[in-house]
């Protein structure tokens, strides 16, 4: 038992700067995706046709491709490109191309379930259309864009992991490098589940939260 | 009457694919003037509605309110206006649609003080202040702070009217405001609208309330398959009865409602 606690002790301090770095990677990829994803969503609902269709080629390509490739591509295929991320960056920008291409869904699916009516309303009283999606369409459609993306968001958290595969000491990785020292899996292993559970266990926390806020709103 | 029509529209056609819906319209309506349309479904009355507010884009003719060409800079088919030259000739016709389509999210008041704000740049006193005197004028002082759900279809819908008109819109246009309603709330709307014509607002109003578009207009417009087949003063239009058979057919329908 004092072994284990001992084993624990020693980690903590390794697996908390991981930790630290799993939610550096899971923030920049959850805001550039989501960002990026909105506004790519709403191109693919009101913008020109050849609009609409390079970004239903975009998603279609990336959600085809298994994040693990992707992520080995954007390593490993870019440099020759002439393009030389360091692999903290190429395992971001794989894992928000990757995000990203879920959040036009789910803004896409979120928009479109608002009635025309809202929007002809909302262009009746005189609204230009940047207004109309900021004051009329954005706050109804949050309600039903929430619960799928804090889900998205949790996974983002648990897929940050994969950054441990281009050498990013994150969580994963440093728990790994901690075992290769003290070879001693099991607590440590447990203990990093634990950690990605409190993360992941807040954060769908919040999200029923943020429901119950967007409640009120009924057609 | 010598002035300029306020609204002008001329040889207005549109189509929806291979479907001419509206087939070379021609109307003018002139200030203070209020103008119903009526006709049987599918004869181009809601559309001819909405290509005033340009929610449709008409393909030929024009239509001009106070001069200025709805929708396109020049000629129809031609260059659509940017969107905020749009936006601001939108903001000059109020609309008010069969469905009510409020704003879920905003109560009552917000609705009425969402275009007051962004459009018109209203503080938001004074913003406040216009709504809740419309508000008041359509008899729902006391449900300012409701949330649309919390109404009934008829006070939804006056809410509607208050949206539109706290625009200070040139001319209003109503498109079946009343077909969504339970019948007994029909008069609580009909009786805003009345009023709203009492004091002078210009109004293009399509509906099916023969009796009220007969009492409450200046003139009637009866529109078959997508061009005006007959229209006059309630009166004149009553009298051509006897040489217009659609006429007289469709008004045959409504003559148990409306003796």
């Amino acid at each position: 038992m004092a072994q284990l606690i001992d084993a624990i002790v020693y980690a903590i301090p390794y697996l908390m700067s991981g930790l630290g770095m799993t939610l550096l990677v899971s923030l920049i990829v959850v805001v550039l995706s989501l960002v990026a994803g909105v506004v790519l969503g709403v191109g693919l609902i009101y913008g020109p046709l050849s609009l609409r269709w390079l970004i239903r080629l975009l998603t279609d390509s990336i959600r085809g491709i298994p994040i693990l490739v992707l992520i080995f591509a954007v390593y490993y295929g870019l440099p020759p490109l002439g393009l030389n991320l360091s692999s903290f960056w190429a395992a971001v920008l794989a894992l928000t191309l990757f995000k990203t291409a879920q959040v036009i869904e789910y803004t896409r699916g979120a928009v479109s379930s608002i009635p025309r009516g809202q929007m002809e309303a909302a262009k009746s009283i005189g609204l230009i259309f940047g207004q109309r999606l900021r004051y009329v369409i954005f706050p109804q459609a949050t309600r039903r864009f929430l619960p799928p993306w804090v889900n998205g968001v949790t996974d983002a958290v648990k897929g940050s992991a994969l950054v441990s595969l281009l050498g990013v000491v994150d969580l994963m990785q440093a728990i790994n490098q901690v075992i290769g020292r003290t070879y001693e899996p099991m607590p440590l292993y447990l203990l990093g589940a634990v950690m990605y559970f409190a993360i992941n266990y807040s954060l769908s926390s919040l999200s029923r939260v943020l429901e119950r806020r967007y409640a009120y709103i009924k057609e | 009457m010598s002035a300029t029509p306020l609204l002008q529209i001329a040889r207005l056609t549109k189509s929806f694919g291979s479907n001419q819906v509206l087939k070379s319209v021609d109307l003018d309506v002139t200030a203070g003037e209020v103008v119903t349309v009526i006709g049987p479904s599918g004869g181009g009355k809601t559309t001819l509605l909405r290509c005033v507010n340009f929610l449709e884009a008409y393909d030929g003719g024009s239509i001009k309110i106070d001069g200025r060409e709805v929708g396109y800079v020049d000629n129809a088919g031609g260059r659509k206006r940017g969107e905020v030259d749009l936006a601001a000739m939108r903001a000059e016709t109020g609309m008010v649609f069969q469905s009510f389509n409020l704003f879920p999210h905003l109560t009552a008041e917000q609705n009425v003080m969402l275009g007051l704000q962004r459009v018109r740049k209203k503080p938001l006193k004074e913003a406040q202040e216009i709504a809740r005197h419309w508000l008041d004028r359509v008899g729902l002082a006391h449900k300012t702070k409701s949330l649309p759900y919390e109404l009934s279809g008829g006070q939804q819908q006056r809410v509607g009217i208050a949206r539109a008109v706290a625009m200070d819109p040139k001319i209003l246009l109503l498109d079946e405001i009343t077909s969504a309603l339970d019948p007994e709330l029909v008069n609580e709307v009909l009786d805003v609208v009345r009023k709203l014509a009492t004091d002078g607002m210009t109004m293009l109003i399509v509906t099916h309330e023969i009796a009220f578009a007969r009492d409450a207009s200046h003139r009637i417009i009866f529109m078959t398959d997508g061009s005006v087949s007959a229209h006059g003063k309630p009166d004149e239009l009553m009298a051509q009865v006897a040489s217009n058979e659609r006429l007289r057919n469709f008004l045959s329908r409504f003559s148990a409602a409306t003796h």
